[in-house]
């Protein structure tokens, strides 16, 4: 299962990427092979304000539904607008285009203190 | 036991392959302080007793009437392929097309459904699960709260009542305003008073509620209606009859974000409330609020076309708490009566009946007329409208003696109004007849004399 | 793929008549003897086909509707004559399978028979021909026969008072929770805010916490598949407005401690809501009332015998206690003094928590589990229940080892089985031993539901099947097993006999495709 080197991770499958003063944010391969065939992504309106571990968004498979909890605290500034058309991003490529949402931390470092690959690979027992 | 199979011998081969002594025993989880002795009622009938018991029971209801009732509930003629078509146990004894290999007919019936309820509303987006016309409008209000996150709607008081007071008992369960609109003297919605109650920043407004024909059969002026909805950011309902829109402009047409309505019309009997189907239907924009059933069109592994329940994953057995709502059924019986009624009356079968209504309509209103019950408000109407009688809820019962049922005491829903205080909203369908209108006519001179 | 198995998929193959390819409007032939499928009616329609239902109006019937309201072009409707309606739904028809087709053990769905003398007297023209808002004085049958099903429902349930008015269970589920929350504001107890489920629950019991206005708090099942009642007397509290519980459990289990379970909900000054959707278990041998729930609401579809219809419609009638009754939505049936029936009116029971429909009920419906609870009796619906148990546990006897079966017995009216431990050994899902019954001409049970057991299967016989085809369907529970173990290809291949095979359901979710796109209108002009 690839859980690439460089990004970090929550309990709850999402990934961070720092870009700039930003952060991209997603679910983990792992997260997208559980769920099955993504077929729908609920994301928040940019300008949102969102706490850490708040639900951001749902992601539904053919016969789930499951929250998308917030990494750090921050404002949403985009969301991925492809994942409407083609849900089907997350599961392809989970870490490229099937980003969700990028934010701007409230605290530059929190990302700092989620897993590291290593520590995120233990947790799904990998 | 009428319908069970099992010989006193099958009873004993299952209780020794189980283990038990007794069928009792199997019921010994049941705590002794409340378990129960029996039920108290009557002895099993044989079906012969019991069709003789269910026959005196139809015969005690009247329906041999000349009915001008309308209100919501239309007599229609019912192709009598429509019940063949009911009465195949394929259509009745399956269930919700769990396991779609096996259930491709339902299936396939429902995504018909959605085509044509497409096709009538201009709406793309149609869900066959709702119960009955009050109860989609009541979840049409719903989703312009969610589709725009604002917990206030507006509907016209001249909505079906039933419809407003269920849609008040579902907003206000959910801690939700609904805000009536008033109607002006010819029975049109007042769109200055909607112009206004749109404007008050302090409470933005999630959705508006017109009828179209409304409770009092008239036409309203909808695209204005939806205009100034859009404009102040809100959603707009259209509550619809299904007939009506063989000849009216469609809710797509007259810019609606969502239908509701009442399919009884389309091949389903009065039956003294239900089963019926409530009609919802919405723009594509909408598909994630619509709550309910809904049906894709897809492929099997070979390739074969196919349909399938899909957009599961908004639904309570799903999403549970957070299901947008607790919908679990479809209405697939009462949606087939009236795909099959569609597809057998076609386009030009439903004009003749939304025109025959019209046209019998105008020779009642004329006959009324010149029996000194006049038409009360000045809006066109289709097939149904008020008329003015003295006395309203004597002269009803007064018609009844004479085997006329004289349409609805208008008081009976708008207890406040003085304009509506000696009131009978009557209707005629293609069903209607001369002698029926006659007969009214007659009655109503006499009981007026 | 052993050779064996290749055959097998080839032999079942052959025996379905030749089907579209998946090129639409190159459909099967509608004369061939098996199902096949169909176009749809758009593909179907010929313009100018028309059967001649009623009289063409005069040319100037509409000339009283201004311009402005007219509608642009005629609907999007399909031309069809009445033998090409006919053949059109009676082919799609035969795509179905159906409880008068066979075995249908629909876990938590009881489908049992429907009788046909039902389907008689709803059609009856006395009942079905009758006007919701017809006076009271037209409508004395109808009346009458619901004023007794109100009294009928009552007894079975032990309560008090009974709203035949909900349309479908989830229905009379919101109908139940906003009694409830009537009852409390009632008494000035403002402060419930929370509705209590077991993890075990149907999903419409949080959804319908939700759209009353409540938030979910969902507590554990207990190791025995009960409620753990620590868990639940932790979750109770001064914000607790109701309980809701389904027993006999959705696993088929009657709820033990169910005294001390109602003592605790009590307690807390909390109402006992029962979901009665497993009644078909326990008519004549528990009345929840009486032992203490505070409402209920029936599936006349599930225990009374009235059809599911393809997915509807149903009824939901709801059962209170006394100290409920006055929030009832309104109107009930009341029979006057002098013996005759009217609805109530408008404002008469102040407390009421209003109308939840049009018009007073699913009286078609109505009508039949009226005929059925006839037919039955007192006696007679006991029956029902204490076969409907006797097969279950019969059933379960036969597939445990098959199968495991996690909770031990007796069951009530349904049994949990679970293909956990055949899925480690060969891989197959519940979902394949699924597919793969439909081959052995059965209808799946239930799977994945309820959600607290691993790859499931919840099986419930009903008590209208003979002994010989509950001893056919174990017989093919356990050869679906063995195949499993010895030919797994066949399981992931299943199904092959049914007229299509496994749906590309992802791509349905991705892109949705609701409805016909090609058709925008009658292509010839209406005659005028």
């Amino acid at each position: 299962m690839e859980i690439p080197e460089g990004l970090r991770y929550t309990q709850d499958h999402e990934w961070v990427r720092a870009d700039g003063t930003e952060l991209v944010i997603g679910i983990t391969a792992y997260a997208a092979d559980e769920l099955g065939d993504i077929v729908f992504v609920e994301l928040p309106r940019p300008g949102r304000k969102l706490a850490a571990h708040e639900v951001f968004g749902v992601i539904e498979s053919v016969k789930t539904a499951s929250d998308l909890f917030t990494p750090v605290a921050g404002e949403v500034v985009a969301v991925n607008p492809d994942l409407t058309g083609a849900p089907e991003l997350v599961n392809g490529e989970p870490y490229a285009g099937g980003w969700m949402i990028r934010i701007r931390p409230d605290d530059a470092a929190a990302a700092d203190a989620l897993l590291d690959a290593a520590a995120y690979r233990a947790v799904i027992g990998g | 036991m009428p319908y069970g199979p099992h010989t006193d011998a099958d009873r004993e081969r299952m209780l020794a392959t189980i283990g038990v002594a007794s069928v009792d025993a199997l019921f010994e989880d049941i705590p002794a302080a409340v378990r129960s002795a029996g039920i108290r009622l009557p002895a099993p009938e044989p079906e012969l007793v019991l069709t003789t018991r269910l026959s005196q029971l139809a015969g005690r209801n009247r329906t041999d009437l000349a009915s001008f009732l309308g209100a919501g509930v239309y007599r229609h003629h019912i192709p009598a392929v429509v019940d063949a078509m009911l009465q195949r146990g394929e259509w009745y004894t399956a269930y919700t097309p769990y396991q779609p290999e096996i259930s491709q007919g339902t299936l396939q019936a429902i995504w018909e459904y959605q085509s044509l309820i497409a096709g009538l509303t201009g709406l793309p987006v149609v869900s066959a699960s709702h119960y009955d016309g009050a109860t989609s409008t009541a979840e049409a209000a719903l989703m312009t709260i969610r589709a725009t996150g604002r917990t206030r709607v507006l509907v016209s008081r001249a909505i079906h009542r039933h419809y407003r007071d269920v849609t008040r008992t579902y907003l206000a369960s959910g801690g939700h305003v609904l805000d009536e609109l008033p109607t002006l003297p010819d029975g049109t919605t007042d769109l200055a008073a909607l112009e206004r109650a749109l404007a008050d920043p302090a409470q933005p407004v999630a959705g508006v509620i017109l009828g179209q024909p409304n409770a009092f059969g008239l036409l309203e002026p909808m695209a204005d209606a939806a205009r100034l909805a859009h404009a102040a950011g809100a959603r707009f309902v259209a509550v619809i009859e299904p007939v009506s829109l063989a000849v009216l402009a469609s809710p797509g047409e007259i810019g609606a974000d969502i239908a509701a309505g009442e399919g009884q019309p389309l091949g389903i009997p009065p039956q003294f409330g239900g089963p019926y189907l409530g009609i919802l239907a919405a723009s594509d924009d909408l598909v994630r609020q619509i709550p309910g059933r809904l049906v894709g069109r897809t492929r099997d592994l070979d390739g074969r076309r196919a349909f399938v329940m899909t957009l599961r994953a908004r639904e309570q057995d799903i999403r549970r708490d957070r299901a947008a709502s607790n919908i679990c059924t479809n209405q697939a019986l009462c949606a087939l009566a009236a795909t099959v009624y569609l597809s057998t009356m076609g386009p030009h079968g439903l004009r003749d009946v939304a025109a025959g209504g019209a046209a019998a309509a105008r020779r009642l209103e004329a006959a009324l007329a010149a029996v000194g019950a006049p038409r009360i408000h000045a809006a066109p109407y289709l097939n149904e409208f008020a008329v003015h009688v003295a006395d309203a809820p004597r002269v009803h019962a007064a018609l009844l003696e004479r085997g006329v049922l004289g349409g609805l005491v208008l008081r009976d829903w708008y207890p406040d109004d003085p304009a509506l205080a000696d009131a009978l909203l009557v209707c005629a369908t293609e069903v209607t007849t001369d002698e029926e209108i006659a007969r009214f006519a007659g009655a109503l001179r006499e009981v007026l004399a | 793929m052993s050779l064996e198995v290749e055959q097998t998929i080839a032999a079942a193959r052959v025996l379905i008549p030749l089907r579209d390819r998946g090129e639409e409007g190159s459909l099967g032939a509608r004369n061939a003897v098996g199902p096949v499928l169909q176009p749809t009616l758009a593909e179907t329609s010929t313009p100018g086909r028309r059967t001649d239902q009623v009289p063409h109006p005069p040319a100037d019937a509409l000339d009283g509707i201004p311009a402005a309201h007219r509608r642009a072009a005629p609907p999007a409707l399909p031309e069809l004559n009445e033998p090409g309606v006919v053949r059109h739904f009676v082919a799609l028809s035969k795509l179905n399978y159906s409880v008068d087709g066979g075995f249908y053990p629909l876990g938590s769905c009881t489908m049992k028979h429907n009788p046909k003398v039902n389907e008689w007297a709803a059609r009856l023209p006395g009942f079905a021909g009758l006007h919701p808002l017809a006076p009271d004085a037209l409508a004395q049958g109808t009346l009458e026969l619901m004023w007794e099903l109100q009294g009928m429902l009552a007894e079975i349930s032990g309560m008090d008072a009974v709203t035949l008015q909900p349309a479908a269970g989830a229905h009379g589920e919101l109908t139940g929770i906003l009694v409830i929350r009537a009852y409390h504001e009632a008494r000035g107890d403002h402060d419930r805010t929370e509705v209590i489920v077991p993890d075990s629950s149907h999903g419409t019991n949080p959804a319908t916490a939700s759209m009353a206005g409540y938030r979910t708090v969902t507590i554990p099942s207990a190791p025995d598949g009960g409620v753990d009642l620590d868990a639940l007397k932790a979750a109770l509290s001064p914000r607790t407005a109701a309980v809701m519980l389904t027993n006999p459990s959705t696993l088929g289990l009657f709820e033990r401690r169910i005294v001390e379970l109602l003592d605790a909900v009590h307690a807390a000054g909390a109402l006992a809501y029962m979901d009665g959707a497993n009644m078909n278990a326990i008519l004549g041998r528990f009345q929840p009332g009486a032992a203490g729930f505070d409402v209920m609401h029936y599936n006349l579809h599930k225990t009374f015998s009235t059809p599911h219809g393809g997915g509807g419609p149903g009824a939901g009638p709801v059962a209170v206690r006394a100290h409920l009754a006055p929030y009832l939505p309104t109107p009930l049936v009341v029979r006057e003094a002098d013996g005759r029936f009217r609805l109530e009116r408008d404002g008469e029971r102040p407390g009421s928590i209003g109308r939840v429909r049009a018009y007073q009920g699913n009286a078609g419906v109505l009508v039949r589990a009226y005929t059925y609870i006839r037919a039955h009796g007192g006696s007679g619906l006991r029956t029902v229940s204490d076969d409907a148990v006797l097969a279950a546990n019969y059933l379960r006897a036969r597939v445990e080892g098959a199968y495991e079966v996690p909770y031990p017995g007796p069951c009530k009216h349904e049994f949990v089985a679970t293909a956990r431990l055949l899925k480690e050994a060969t891989g197959v899902r519940t979902l394949d031993v699924a597919k793969r019954l439909i081959d052995h001409g059965f209808h799946p049970p239930t799977i994945y539901f309820p959600l607290i057991v691993e790859e499931c299967l919840l099986i419930e016989p009903t008590e209208t099947e003979t002994l010989e085809d509950l001893d056919a369907f174990a017989d093919a529970l356990i050869e679906v097993a063995r195949e499993a173990r010895e030919h797994p290809e066949l399981l992931h291949e299943a199904p092959v006999t049914a007229p299509v095979r496994r749906l590309d359901e992802a791509t349905a979710a991705r892109h949705p495709e609701l409805r016909w796109r090609g058709m925008t209108g009658a292509e010839t002009p209406c005659p005028q």
